[in-house]
């Protein structure tokens, strides 16, 4: 039985191996291509509609308590920097790594179950440069270009919520959601997604690729990865958030 | 222990032991090239650990093993892909790469450790796919082939590379007697070229194949010799596994 300290030393040292592995060559891009468009292109019809939905949600919260305060000018600014601030980079990475985590922990516990690793190994391939590096990478990568689809289509559903109630217009509901808000309000949380998109890519990889229990092994592997990716991209959220208010200020709601 | 010229394959003194289970108890044989080699046992007697440790997926407790020359059990990783390229395996399941084309299964250790030309690329894989029956079937997926397909898929495989040593994990399993045979019939195609190392169930078959037996009962080697040989040996279990078809 592994003690909670031992896994993650373990987890450090896989990322470390990560980091160490991604700049050196061969690099897998074929392989870092296909993960790229399994994991961005066919996770965006969740991103989407999620995006779309909790768009439309936030909009009938917050307006009836808005319009309370005379404040109802403001809709599409809450809007938008809720969006652009947390709820985009926080919800994408969650759902990303319910769908994309799970998949590869089990994918890989299940290579691993039915030899394919030793296979790989036995060819003289490195597997973990061949199966975990280019996942980890497709994560890190494609959850920061998710999250600006996840913004976009929030403060779309935004305006579609907000013109069904108010007929606003759209060049009106732009130009008050945009007002004040700072290109720090959206760069440093979409690119803090990318962290999120490596600790998502590293545990589940973790737990897929160093299981040895077989069938049982692949349940623990996907329940797993999702249960301990989401918990710290929760974590590693607090920490980012006031790495970001300390190096940028004016980002500071 | 060192090789003589003759000598594929030494395993000197070799142990492993999974958390208190000794799996392997003091392990000594050598296998010399071109041989073929069956080893025969009980199930869960570390037939599939030997070959696992002879290509060094894991590594003993105690023991040396040599391939070719090469001590495995003290070369880094570097020096381990450098032998492992003489290698070819054949796992029980084939342990094709569920991921990609039968296509591309072939194609990633030819991509990855030779200087072909994609041209070449491609008529290597011809020709493995041909030879194994498998010439049409060369854009499936392994969900879409049988166990019998799957298993000539995976000896395409590990023959790719031409290595000099094949070791082979059950061919036969989970095979009707045709099907089996067909795969035997490959391997013994295969005797002329390569030193083989087959962990097999099926007595009838590895007559046909082996030169030799090795016979492994409760983690130690009980018996090696021709089935000749062993068919007269004092151990009953290694008669019984000798003789039982």
């Amino acid at each position: 039985m592994t003690s909670p300290l031992e896994t993650i030393g373990s987890v450090a040292l896989f990322a470390l191996r990560v980091i160490r592995d991604a700049f050196h060559a061969p690099f897998e891009l074929f392989y870092l291509w296909q993960e790229i468009a399994d994991q961005g292109w066919r996770s965006l019809p969740l991103i989407v509609s999620s995006g779309l939905a909790m768009g439309m949600v936030m909009t009938l919260h917050t307006r009836n308590e808005l319009i309370k305060f005379g404040a109802s000018a403001s809709i599409p600014q809450v809007q938008a920097l809720s969006f652009f601030v947390e709820i985009g980079p926080l919800v994408a990475a969650l759902l990303l790594a319910g769908r994309v985590g799970a998949a590869m922990g089990a994918s890989l516990a299940e290579m691993r179950a039915t030899e394919q690793i030793d296979a790989i190994e036995a060819l003289s391939i490195d597997s973990f440069k061949l199966l975990v590096v280019p996942r980890v990478a497709a994560c890190f990568l494609a959850l920061p270009l998710l999250t600006t689809f996840m913004d976009f289509c929030g403060v779309l559903s935004g305006f579609l919520s907000e013109h069904f109630l108010s007929h606003i217009s759209l060049q009106l509901y732009v130009s008050r959601a945009f007002r004040g808000v700072e290109w720090s309000n959206f760069i440093p949380p979409t690119l803090k997604t990318a962290v999120f998109g490596f600790i998502i890519g590293t545990v589940s990889c973790f737990f897929g690729y160093t299981t040895d229990e077989g069938a049982e092994g692949v349940r623990k592997a996907a329940t797993s990865s999702v249960v301990v990716s989401s918990l710290l991209i929760i974590l590693a959220d607090v920490i980012l958030v006031k790495i970001i208010f300390v190096m940028f200020p004016q980002s500071a709601l | 222990m060192s090789d003589t010229n003759d000598t594929s394959i030494v395993l000197d003194h070799v142990s492993k032991s999974f958390g208190e289970r000794q799996v392997l108890q003091d392990i000594t044989f050598s296998v010399a090239r071109r041989e073929a080699v069956c080893i025969l046992g009980r199930s869960g007697t570390g037939k599939s650990v030997t070959l696992k440790l002879m290509i060094a997926l894991i590594k003993p407790e105690a023991g040396h093993i040599w391939i070719e020359g090469d001590d495995i059990t003290q070369l880094n990783e570097q020096g381990l892909s450098r032998v492992r390229r003489k290698m070819g395996f054949l796992f029980q399941n084939a342990a094709l790469f569920d991921f990609l084309t039968l296509y591309d299964n072939l194609a990633v250790p030819l991509r990855r450790l030779t200087q072909k030309s994609k041209q070449e690329i491609e008529e290597t894989i011809d020709r493995a796919l041909h030879r194994v029956g498998l010439s049409g079937d060369r854009e499936k997926m392994p969900n879409e082939l049988s166990g019998g397909m799957k298993k000539r898929a995976g000896l395409a495989r590990a023959l790719v590379l031409e290595p000099e040593i094949l070791l082979v994990d059950e061919p036969n399993s989970g095979l009707d007697c045709i099907t089996a045979s067909e795969i035997d019939d490959l391997l013994l195609e295969q005797k002329r070229h390569t030193t083989m190392i087959i962990v097999s169930h099926d007595v009838h078959g590895a007559r046909r194949i082996c030169d030799r037996f090795a016979v492994l009962d409760r983690g130690r080697l009980a018996a090696i010799g021709t089935p000749e040989e062993l068919e007269h040996h004092e151990n009953v279990t290694v008669r019984r596994l000798v003789t039982e078809t």
